[in-house]
């Protein structure tokens, strides 16, 4: 059951956008959400539908697997259209017993859920095509910068990194002790909410126990070897731009100027 | 001088109660004396609360001393500018496998320790395929760690270590949580890089039979070192050991009974081999 959990799953495939550098995806996705909001009307519309259908058909990853993502906003969409429909003054269309549905509203309705749908698949072509190690390493190197103003970039970057690690690791002993709690007569299904909550109390303790003794371990291994923060490190993997990113630099940038021209224009 | 020589070290865990009023002092390390060379293969022994793990964070300076001195690779333990040359000189493989695996993919795992210690990218990946080749694991390189078996893990634990090129590597207790075929594969590994690339090999456990590898033996027990010798010099003596909670080897123990029940054999018999020979002798 917890199992099917999966955070920032990753597809291999054999493509353009998965060798593309982790950099190049991070800004096309700022871009590309950027465009997601600030789009009016149907030709904008058009655009960014054309720019998502481009990236997922070359990112090669199938569709069905992309709109498996959707599942999880299902309940989002619904209430923001639903508020978008409903509360939005202007042109009554139908009124159902107090509620007015008005032209406003069903437009804006509409256009919150579409962006919502693209947002969540413009942005999963982005997890789905670059593995977690790749996406931190991306940050870490884009977001240097913010060294000088005392953010630890590269301690943020290890954490993320560390984190994604332990995720399967700690989901495993989850499943474990749920299963040792059961077997001495622990019960997680029945009861209402509040008894279910209460009986998670067992399963959680031993789990954040469990959870500080790991982390105290993988302290003293990484100090056993030889860590000491990010000054000094190198990399097996660094990073290094491809004649392909910069080409995707300028494809991105072209996008850009274009979203900005017809936004103004239009 | 010694590789590790360790004169009169002690340290003491100290219990504070709420207030962090001192309740109580544990001695962890009681006294201990140490001297190992480079290129030995040494195995410490000991019941639980022996010290020996203790001992262990002390080779890495995990843990400092709370009196007497400890020399690793000629440098004072003491000394905060030594820390980190010695730890890049004494390598340190944990008991549990999973609370050592940094990195999701095995390479980048084994890529760490170098890259903390500032190794150029080439040379990095150079280290990285001899060091998985040394403990048999290179076929694995692009895996994650989660796939793993236990002893699998453990192995690229060392080859984490071995990256590094350390003169010393010390493993604590690293087949403690390992099925018996994962426990040999480790070993193994082990007693192949002692005896290959002359690396020096600490190896703290509570398994006898691990210790036969071993060159020369240290017996702990309530942070003392209570015996030393060679592995076939401390295993003649099973009455004393046995004093000190620990077993010796089956085959040991049953040579040990039938000399005791009037059969000529010698004391500190390690193999079956060993024992067959000694029977055969009889008649």
């Amino acid at each position: 059951m917890i199992r099917d959990i999966t955070i920032g799953q990753y597809y291999p495939a054999d493509s353009v956008i998965h060798k593309l550098d982790p950099r190049v995806k991070l800004f096309g996705v700022v871009i590309y959400v950027i465009s997601l909001f600030t789009f009016r009307g149907i030709w904008g519309f058009l655009l960014v539908t054309l720019a998502l259908a481009a990236m997922i058909k070359i990112s090669k990853v199938p569709f069905r697997f992309m709109v498996k993502g959707l599942k999880a906003i299902v309940i989002i969409l619904i209430i923001t259209a639903m508020f978008n429909l409903f509360l939005t003054p202007g042109e009554t269309l139908v009124t159902i017993w107090k509620i007015k549905i008005t032209k406003e509203g069903l437009k804006s309705a509409v256009f919150m859920a579409i962006r919502l749908i693209y947002l969540i698949l413009g942005t999963s072509t982005l997890t789905l095509t670059t593995t977690p190690n790749q996406l931190t390493d991306g940050m870490e190197k884009a977001f240097r910068p913010l060294n000088h103003i005392h953010v630890p970039v590269h301690e943020v970057a290890m954490m993320i990194s560390i984190a994604l690690r332990f995720i399967p690791i700690l989901v495993e002993e989850t499943d474990k002790i749920m299963k040792a709690q059961i077997a001495r007569g622990a019960d997680f299904e029945s009861g209402n909410l509040i008894k279910k909550a209460k009986a998670m109390v067992p399963l959680l303790v031993p789990l954040f126990i469990s959870a500080f003794r790991r982390a105290n371990d993988l302290a003293l291994a990484m100090e056993a070897r030889c860590y000491n923060g990010g000054a000094g490190r190198t990399k097996m993997k660094p990073l290094k731009y491809q004649k392909a990113d910069h080409i995707s630099y300028l494809v991105i940038l072209g996008y850009l100027v274009i979203v900005i021209l017809m936004r103004v224009l239009l | 001088m010694n590789f590790i020589e360790a004169r009169k070290l002690v340290h003491e865990y100290i219990r504070r109660d709420e207030e962090g009023n001192v309740e109580g002092i544990d001695t962890a390390l009681d006294g201990v004396d140490l001297d190992i060379k480079q290129g030995e293969f040494i195995a410490v022994l000991g019941h639980n609360g022996s010290g020996k793990s203790t001992l262990a964070k002390h080779l890495n300076v995990l843990l400092q001393s709370s009196g007497g001195t400890l020399w690793v690779d000629g440098k004072d333990t003491t000394d905060e500018a030594n820390v980190w040359d010695i730890r890049k000189n004494a390598g340190m493989v944990f008991q549990n496998p999973d609370n050592q695996i940094i990195a999701s993919v095995v390479e980048e795992d084994v890529a760490f320790g170098p890259e903390n210690i500032g190794i150029p990218t080439d040379e990095i990946w150079k280290r990285v395929e001899n060091s998985l080749k040394s403990v048999g694991m290179i076929q694995y390189r692009e895996h994650s760690p989660n796939k793993l078996s236990g002893g699998q893990k453990q192995r690229v634990a060392i080859a984490g270590v071995m990256a590094m090129e350390p003169k010393c590597i010390v493993l604590d207790e690293p087949t403690a949580m390992l099925d018996p075929n994962g426990r040999k594969e480790v070993l193994d590994a082990v007693e192949k890089l002692n005896k290959e690339k002359g690396v020096t090999v600490i190896l703290i456990t509570h398994y006898m039979e691990e210790v036969i590898r071993a060159d020369r033996v240290y017996v702990m027990d309530k942070g003392k070192v209570v015996m030393q010798g060679t592995p076939r010099s401390i295993f003649s003596q099973v009455d004393i050991l046995k004093s000190y909670r620990l077993d010796v080897p089956q085959i040991t123990l049953l040579a040990h009974e039938l000399r005791k029940s009037g059969m000529d054999i010698p004391e500190g018999i390690l193999t079956r081999q060993e024992l067959v020979d000694a029977l055969c002798r009889l008649y």
